[in-house]
């Protein structure tokens, strides 16, 4: 980089110069983004723009529309569709169903867990060991998570690790964890609680220690208990970055995929199934391409005013980065 | 700060009094214990399953494995070599590299230009860029599964190069963008009224400023595309090519729940984020953190 002076006439003002050489580049600009935009267009906004097409017509075989049917794939998966959404039952089952029992338990028990944790953590000297026992599961592949899982419910007790501690320390029968219907959905949700809640822990950790230490330190001199204080003082300043938290989880639900996919491949039946799951068997086994973009649809209608919210959220509260 | 004076002033604990609150904490201790152990216990037994030899497996459980130690690396012989997990790791390699490297460039270079370049329509392109993170992969699963059999670039690593490194793009943009931004303004324009061109801006003041957000995105895209399934799944049909994670789950489908196979596989799997997350926890951290606006 040169260190030169300047060149040119000396009268003009460095403020008038800089304005003019910013203007000019313009082009320049464009060249930056080019690679980008190009790339986002065709791979992501235009095939985005054709699934919802699709979602509007049935396949063939080589994925062309076939034949249109208006609205009829929207209202086949909202009436018609057992594995999607079985009204005829109470409570009312399949996939949707699945996600939401999924976004209730799997966020509330995530998010407690992790505050619990971050919150006992903090009081000890091996905090550091604690966090990074608790994190490390969320630097595995989802599906290496599964097979950990698979391998702790194995219905032998003499294999599986959580019907080991069933049969010998409480004396009870073995339980097919992963086969039976009643089952399943909460030894998944255990399973991936398991992996990630180091998420919610480490942020609401950082969180904790943003608190400033005179606030805690007064509260202790008026006499508060330690219960007082994480009631009154640190619970109230977490629920911003707990927002954050559950946002993001929930995200995680709408999109979970990988760890059913190889644990029960949504079975026993059709029990454990959710929205991506189901999307990709109506795609790669039934070959329904426009019924799969449909299923698609409804998963990016789920998840964007989730994003906006954390978006919105990351920007202004400055949570994290 | 009459507080921390009064801290000051407290006479230093004796021994009964810390004694005394050791025992007090002595439930946050087993709490943690615990979680600890909850924690542990399920990687730790696939871990030493996956050096057990497949009769004792069947036989008795890892945690008997005390008592009668039987150490063999057979199972990786087995998982490297007939189940194809050697192979497999090099396509995982070769996959997840470019996935990173493409994303981080391309997404560093449009950053750049949205921080540091005035242009028409710059914020309003922004905000699309950054609307495109929403949008979930299977919103584009079929749409593209055309796109690259009709450019006939379904059969090798191209196609999912192109895919992870679009689904990335988004994030790497706004992450650097919002890093970009907050490096000081008098450095950029003083480079600007020496004469330097963008590029050498971007290239030579702009990027080096910026390795900790660089480090950050790259471990984050990184893990995401090496332990990614669904991509490999759908993008890659040529079982010679297939990454890790797929081999896995055929293995699986192959062999049924042989553990001596899946926990071998498993661990192959998560050597490298687990080294990974040892050696660059910070950045690790961050990564995930940032990461998890996707």
């Amino acid at each position: 980089m040169s260190s030169q002076p300047v060149p040119g006439p000396v009268v003009r003002p460095r403020g008038r110069r800089l304005r003019t050489i910013f203007k000019n580049q313009g082009w320049q600009g464009l060249l930056f983004i080019a690679p980008a935009v190009i790339l986002l267009g065709v791979l992501v906004a235009y095939p985005l723009v054709w699934t919802i097409v699709y979602s509007f017509g049935d396949t063939n075989a080589k994925l062309d529309i076939a034949r249109w049917v208006g609205f009829d794939n929207f209202e086949r998966l909202f009436t018609r569709d057992r594995v999607f959404l079985n009204r005829d039952d109470f409570p009312p089952e399949g996939a949707l169903v699945n996600n939401i029992k999924w976004a209730f338990l799997y966020t509330t028990i995530s998010l407690s867990l992790g505050l619990l944790i971050a919150v006992l953590a903090i009081r000890v000297r091996y905090e550091s060991i604690i966090k990074a026992i608790v994190f490390v599961p969320m630097a595995i592949a989802a599906t290496a998570v599964a097979i950990i899982w698979k391998f702790v419910y194995e219905p032998d007790p003499d294999i599986g690790v959580a019907n080991a501690v069933l049969t010998n320390v409480f004396n009870v029968d073995p339980i097919v964890f992963l086969g039976r219907a009643d089952t399943v959905n909460y030894a998944i949700i255990f399973a991936y609680v398991w992996a990630s809640t180091g998420f919610a822990m480490v942020v609401l950790s950082a969180a904790l220690k943003g608190i400033p230490e005179e606030i805690i330190e007064a509260a202790k001199t008026d006499g508060a208990n330690e219960w007082a204080i994480f009631r009154r003082i640190q619970f109230p300043l977490l629920s911003l970055p707990m927002a954050v938290v559950t946002v993001w989880l929930t995200i995680n639900v709408i999109k979970l995929f990988d760890v059913i996919y190889v644990l029960t491949r949504g079975g026993p039946g059709n029990s454990s199934e959710v929205i991506a799951t189901q999307m990709f068997d109506e795609l790669f086994q039934n070959g329904e391409g426009g019924y799969a973009a449909a299923i698609a649809v409804v998963m990016l209608l789920l998840v964007t005013p989730l994003m906006i919210y954390n978006i919105r959220r990351f920007r202004s509260e400055k949570v994290v980065t | 700060m009459t507080v921390s004076a009064e801290a000051a002033g407290r006479p230093a604990a004796t021994v009964s009094q810390r004694l005394l609150r050791f025992i007090a904490r002595t439930p946050v201790h087993i709490a943690l214990l615990v979680i600890a152990v909850i924690w542990l216990v399920p990687t730790v037994g696939l871990a030493i399953t996956s050096f057990r030899p497949r009769d004792q497996i069947q036989a008795s459980g890892w945690w008997t494995t005390f008592n009668d130690f039987a150490f063999t690396l057979h199972n990786y012989d087995l998982v490297l070599e007939n189940a194809g997990m050697g192979s497999s790791f090099v396509n995982s390699v070769i996959i997840t590299v470019p996935s990173t490297i493409l994303p981080l460039a391309i997404g560093a270079a449009a950053a750049y230009a949205f921080s540091w370049i005035n242009f028409p329509f710059r914020d309003t392109i922004f905000l699309f860029i950054v609307a495109l993170m929403v949008v979930p992969i299977q919103m584009a699963l079929v749409p593209l599964l055309r796109l690259f059999r009709d450019l006939g670039i379904s059969d090798w690593y191209v196609g999912i190069w192109l895919a992870h490194t679009a689904f990335g793009l988004p994030l790497a943009v706004f992450l650097l963008r919002n890093f970009f931004i907050t490096l000081p303004r008098d450095l950029i324009e003083a480079a600007r009224v020496d004469g330097a061109s963008n590029l050498r801006i971007f290239m030579r003041v702009v990027l080096p400023l910026s390795v900790p957000a660089l480090a950050s995105y790259g471990i984050f895209q990184f893990l995401w595309v090496w332990n990614d399934l669904l991509m490999a799944l759908v993008f890659i049909s040529d079982s010679d090519l297939f990454p890790m994670t797929k081999r896995i789950v055929e293995t699986q489908g192959t062999y049924g729940a042989e553990y001596h196979l899946l926990a071998s596989g498993a661990f192959l799997l998560m050597i490298v984020p687990l080294i990974v997350f040892f050696a660059l926890q910070r950045y690790f951290v961050q990564g995930l953190l940032a990461g998890s606006v996707k």
